[in-house]
This record gives structure tokens, sequence and C-alpha cells, in this order.
């Protein structure tokens, strides 16, 4: 008996990879402040800019879909950080005013 | 993370094992470990910190950057009863993703027209949790309101040590409940753990403002847990 979600997002990862698809895996690995995701959560993408599941809420999701791109291309693993104190952060909106930092990889 | 891992980890999720993944941060590269497993040393230590308190974490050991990500098995709810709230009930745990299933031996409850699309077994609580036992990751809910089905899986759930034991009736009605228990050698302390009168005290009126309660304290329960300690 399987008592998972069906968007739990690393069973959507394994089952992309398992058909072909290019995956990458963003996990927050820590939080300061106001932080809308705890860290260990997840968001997938895959190659073509689809995914699943969030590292925040909804403030910097599509500049990680945008990075993992590259991690898929080169699968050399990136840590990006988001905060107030970061110009891009500040652009791509964590309004919230946290600051997360989230380790994006490539599924092999 | 490799495919190899990340099918382990999902194996073990979809088991209801609890896990930790440990990602070196610099090098790359992980580790999936499986709650039971020795680990050794300083590392051994954060992952028993992670078990215990369900928290991802960054840590240094020596001299490395690791991230200890945790995954616990999903909260699971056992319902007694197949009674007005627990069809409210069935409706609303999917939507906080905790898995239910609804045992009543009563086969005019326990009907699949009253329950459709929910994890129904319409057979008697010993033998039900026999099958498939209770765990520290499951929610007990006894709303039959019969000590003959409702005693039963209490005792059980108590034993089992699931984080949460609730059981509907009266002060009154839990009053006889704890001697009928106590009568049947349970300790006075461990009858103290069961909610009762059950669910967050909202003024809830109606089954379904009830279920709310009900589902509202089982979060609480789960998410303010200090240890889970595996039967």
């Amino acid at each position: 008996m399987s008592d998972l979600d069906p968007l739990d997002p690393l069973l959507i990862a394994e089952d992309w990879r398992s058909h072909g698809r290019f995956v990458a895996i963003a996990t927050v690995i820590d939080t300061w402040g106001s932080a809308p995701r705890a860290a260990g959560s997840h968001l997938v993408i895959d190659h073509d800019g689809n995914f699943e599941g969030s590292v925040s809420g909804g403030c910097v999701e599509g500049a990680v879909i945008a990075e993992a791109q590259d991690v898929i291309a080169t699968g050399h693993p990136k840590m990006l950080e988001f905060g107030v104190a970061d110009e891009t952060a500040w652009r791509v909106g964590l309004s919230c005013g946290g600051t997360i930092r989230v380790y994006v990889e490539r599924l092999g | 993370m490799d495919l190899t891992s990340l099918r382990a980890l999902n194996i073990a999720r979809k088991g209801r094992h609890a896990a930790v993944v440990v990602t070196d941060l610099d090098a790359g590269g992980e580790r999936v470990i499986l709650e039971g497993e020795t680990v050794a040393g300083n590392l051994g230590d954060h992952v028993a910190e992670a078990f215990r308190s369900g928290k991802a974490a960054a840590v240094d050991v020596a001299g490395r950057h690791l991230f200890l990500n945790v995954y616990l098995p999903p909260p699971r709810i056992v319902v007694i009863g197949a009674v007005h709230i627990s069809q409210a009930l069935a409706r609303m745990a999917p939507l906080v993703g905790y898995d239910l299933t609804i045992v009543d031996p009563r086969t005019a409850f326990a009907t699949p027209e009253r329950f459709a699309d929910v994890d129904l077994v319409a057979d008697w609580p010993e033998d039900v949790l026999g099958r498939r036992p209770l765990d520290a990751y499951t929610a007990l809910v006894a709303v039959t309101h019969d000590p003959k089905i409702d005693d039963f899986p209490l005792m059980d759930a108590l034993r089992r040590n699931c984080f949460y034991v609730g059981a509907l009736g009266s002060r009154k009605t839990h009053a006889k409940r704890v001697e009928r228990l106590c009568g049947q050698g349970l300790d006075e302390s461990a009858t103290a753990r069961i909610a009762a009168p059950i669910g967050l005290d909202i003024g809830a009126a109606t089954p379904q403002e009830i279920a709310v309660a009900i589902l509202a304290q089982i979060v609480q329960a789960f998410r303010r847990r200090d240890t889970v300690t595996t039967a």
C-alpha cells in the first residue's frame, strides 16, 4: 500500500528519468527568517522546464527552473542563494523577507 | 543524485520506512540511510538527531559540508467507525496528504455507497490491525461510541505508540472508558494520552465541523511531537 501523494516530486522525478527525460532536483538547504518552505523541500524540473513541487511560495521557482537547465546540461550541481539583501532575489521577489539556499543537482 | 539512490529512497518511502539522505555538498554524491541502520561516529549522531526531529539540516562533519534530508512516512489515520464524521474525515484527509483507512465490523455502516473511493474494511479491528499493524506514524481515531468495537484498537494504539489517539464521547463516557481500559491492565498514565473529548475545542457542532476539529488536532499532534519512537 502506497501512502504517497501522486504529485510527490521525488516519485515524479524517478518516473520522468525512467522515461528518458533529463531531470534536476532542487532542494531547500537552509532558510533564515520567514520562509514558506522548510529545509528539505523539493522542486523537480525536466529539460523542457516542466516542474513539480516547490522551494518557496512561488517567489523564486522561476529562477531555480532557469538555473536547473544549466545543471542538466553540465551535470555540475549548483548552490543558489536568495534573500532580500541580494539584488537577484529582490528582482525575483522573495518578498516575504526570508533568505534561502537551494541546492540544484542533476538526477543521474 | 543517482537514479539508484532515488529508487532506493522511493521504495523505502512507499514501504513506510523512515530514511535519511546524506548529500556531500562540496563533492556531490549521496548515501541513503534507512532507520535502524548503524552509522558510526559524529555523522551517526547527526543522523540519529535527524530521525528524531524529522528536520533536515546542513551539518559539518570532519571538514565536509553535508546536507541531511529526512523522509518520515506520511501520517496515516485509522478511523474505527464508519459513521457520519468518518465520511467527512475521509474527504478531508487527502487534502493534507494523510492516508486514511476506515474499519467497522457493522456492515450496515461500512458500505461502499457511503464511502466511495475510501479504503474501507468491514471487519473487526482485532483482525484488521493484526494484518495491518498500527505504527508510530499512525493516528487512531475511535468514533463508534461502542466499547466492543473501540476499546481494543484504543489499547493497541497506545501500546504501539501511535502519535495520536483520540476517542469520541463526553467526559462522562470517557471516564467510564478509562475505568474499563485500566481494568484491562492499561496504565492510567497511558490513558491520559487519549484525546477525549475528541478534537480541538473550536465549538464544532456538525459532523463536518467535528471532522475539521479532529483533523486539526491530528496535525497538531504530528507537528508538535517531541520524539517518535518506533514500536
